[in-house]
């Protein structure tokens, strides 16, 4: 079962939903943080990391002397990474979104692979949780290719014996966001009762809808806006699976970096209680 | 002209409802939305007599089904797993595909058709403190870049025709794409942050973000209260860094309340987070001011 934790709204707790899934999980669970440009679960989660690579994205690499200039690497380029300026072929390597085509399409063999860096994966145990992270380079605009690379390592730990996956998935609900909820059985939208948290929640809401998952709201710092949330929740048929109290003890555990399941009993019953409905969401209802 | 860019790395630290209100304390500026993906402003600002205009950027892949001959060829080159096949049947999933032709060019049957994508909507308009330049992007849709570029461009034509010496931008959270659009050649970005260890790690990254393009950058700290040993991290690592910390600013609930009532904080209640606040805006105008 992979359940994917979105927002659209930034800040709303998706990765204090993510960590405190991941603590009362009552079965064998990898966490996998794809907010790649911000990541923040292993800051919660305190992983002790035991191995990471460098992911990279293949660009081309132009050999002038077998180049004749004939222009169809970039009359096919549609990011303006490769381009003729007079009697040289130019490339762009930060334009290149790695699609291959231009060394494809080159009859002269003038392009070969080069690559580019897009960050880091690293991987690590959490307690009994297996835990895996992407960090985007600094300065490198693209994140959905490294969220790939992030998942094929994913794919690569499923392989002996295949785990429940939570996954703390980045704001926003254009491309990035979309890669990180697109292979999830289940989407929980964190969202706030105010009324920025609700319309990007509608926006999300939209946004994933096409995909035909089952999803579920979790209503953050309940009782601290208005009840529009409710109203639009109930109008669409979204189920609100657990609401979290606004309560300034709840900040300031956040902001000690402590697991919010683990802040309380209280707190732990009402994560406890919005597993099993997540599970329940799968269609995978386990036994306790 | 000056351009200021309001940025957070993390999402949620207060970085809207702050320049809602910066954009009630300005004078002589266009105000700028540059999250296209999930922009709030407008809730607060009520943009008015919009002029609309869509936004078509890139094309996506469509397969002709009469035409297509099984083949594979694109499942084949296809390095998004956009491709799919059910059998005979080849399709393509719409929210993988990047459109960069590539199976358009190398499919031999010619099956594929590459129509211009629709990805949203920006929009001039009026707001009671000044024209704003803003846009939504259809949910689900990319090249926010380019579109926070366009955006940009706008702005800059809006600010030179009208005479207006201040572009306000908001700004969306991470270090990705559509923040680097945001952030080339602005004149300051304000690094909008929370002291809890998310908000100070994401303050770190998008601070280095704007050391990589070598834009001057001062920071504010929001919720200040919530946690003085994670404060005075961020102090520390400010004075590191020679970055400016242009203000502290506490916990108030009441940010929620005037966002409720469509109004900035600074309209809303003359309290003490509104005089700290106004304090905060003559020092980024100073700074602005004294390059």
């Amino acid at each position: 079962m992979k359940i994917a934790v979105a927002s659209g709204k930034g800040g709303t707790g998706k990765t204090t939903v993510a960590s405190s899934l991941v603590s009362v999980w009552n079965a064998p669970v990898i966490a996998m943080d794809l907010d790649v440009e911000e990541p923040n679960l292993h800051l919660f989660l305190k992983p002790e990391f035991t191995g990471s690579r460098i992911a990279r994205m293949e660009i081309p690499e132009v050999d002038q002397s077998l180049c004749t200039l004939c222009g169809k690497c970039s009359d096919l380029c549609q990011f303006k990474a490769i381009s003729l300026m007079g009697e040289i072929l130019m490339t762009f390597p930060e334009m290149c979104h790695g699609c291959g085509g231009c060394i494809a399409i080159c009859a002269e063999k003038a392009l070969r692979p080069s690559y580019r860096e897009l960050g880091e994966i690293s991987w690590g145990q959490a307690g009994k949780t297996d835990f895996i992270m992407g960090r985007l380079r600094i300065g490198e605009a693209m994140s959905p290719p490294l969220m790939r690379e992030v998942k094929k390592k994913l794919n690569e730990m499923q392989l002996d014996a295949p785990k429940d996956v939570i996954t703390d998935a980045p704001p926003g609900v254009s491309c990035p966001a979309i890669n990180a909820v697109m292979d999830s059985d289940v989407i929980v939208l964190v969202t706030e009762p105010t009324p920025f948290g609700v319309y990007d929640m509608k926006l999300a809401h939209e946004a994933f809808t096409p995909m035909n998952k089952p999803m579920g709201v979790v209503v953050n710092r309940a009782g601290l806006g208005n009840s529009e949330i409710y109203d639009y929740c109930s109008a669409k048929n979204l189920e609100i699976l657990a609401e979290i109290p606004y309560e300034r003890s709840i900040a300031e555990a956040y902001a000690s970096g402590v697991i919010i399941s683990e802040s309380s009993d209280k707190m732990k019953q009402l994560f406890l209680e919005l597993a099993e409905k997540i599970q329940q969401k799968a269609g995978e209802v386990r036994r306790g | 002209m000056d351009e200021i860019l309001i940025i957070s790395g993390k999402g949620g630290t207060g970085k809207t409802s702050l320049t809602a209100a910066f954009a009630h304390l300005a004078k002589n500026h266009v105000i700028c939305d540059l999250d296209v993906d999930a922009p709030d402003m407008h809730l607060i600002l009520k943009p008015e007599n919009s002029q609309s205009h869509d936004f078509i950027s890139g094309h996506e892949a469509v397969i002709v089904e009469e035409k297509c001959e099984s083949c594979g060829t694109c499942l084949d080159m296809c390095r998004y797993d956009a491709v799919k096949n059910e059998g005979d049947r080849y399709f393509i999933d719409p929210l993988k595909c990047e459109g960069c032709k590539v199976c358009v060019e190398f499919c031999p049957a010619e099956a594929i058709d590459f129509p211009d994508r629709f990805c949203g909507r920006w929009f001039i308009s009026d707001t009671r403190f000044g024209p704003m330049i803003h846009a939504q992007l259809f949910p689900g849709e990319e090249n926010s870049g380019l579109l926070v570029s366009l955006l940009r461009k706008k702005a800059k034509e809006m600010a030179e025709e009208k005479g207006l010496e201040l572009i306000l931008s908001d700004g969306t959270p991470g270090i990705g794409c559509p923040v680097i659009a945001s952030l080339s050649g602005v004149s300051l970005a304000v690094i909008v942050t929370e002291p809890t260890p998310s908000g100070r790690h994401d303050l770190e990254r998008v601070a280095e973000l704007c050391g990589h393009f070598k834009i001057p950058a001062g920071i504010i700290i929001n919720k200040s209260d919530l946690n003085e040993k994670e404060a005075a991290a961020i102090e520390k690592f400010a004075a590191d860094k020679g970055l400016v910390i242009f203000g502290k600013l506490p916990h108030d609930p009441t940010i929620t309340k005037a966002m409720i009532n469509q109004q900035t904080i600074t309209e809303y209640a003359d309290n003490e987070f509104t005089r700290e606040l106004e304090g905060i805006w003559k020092k980024i105008l100073q700074s602005v001011t004294s390059r």
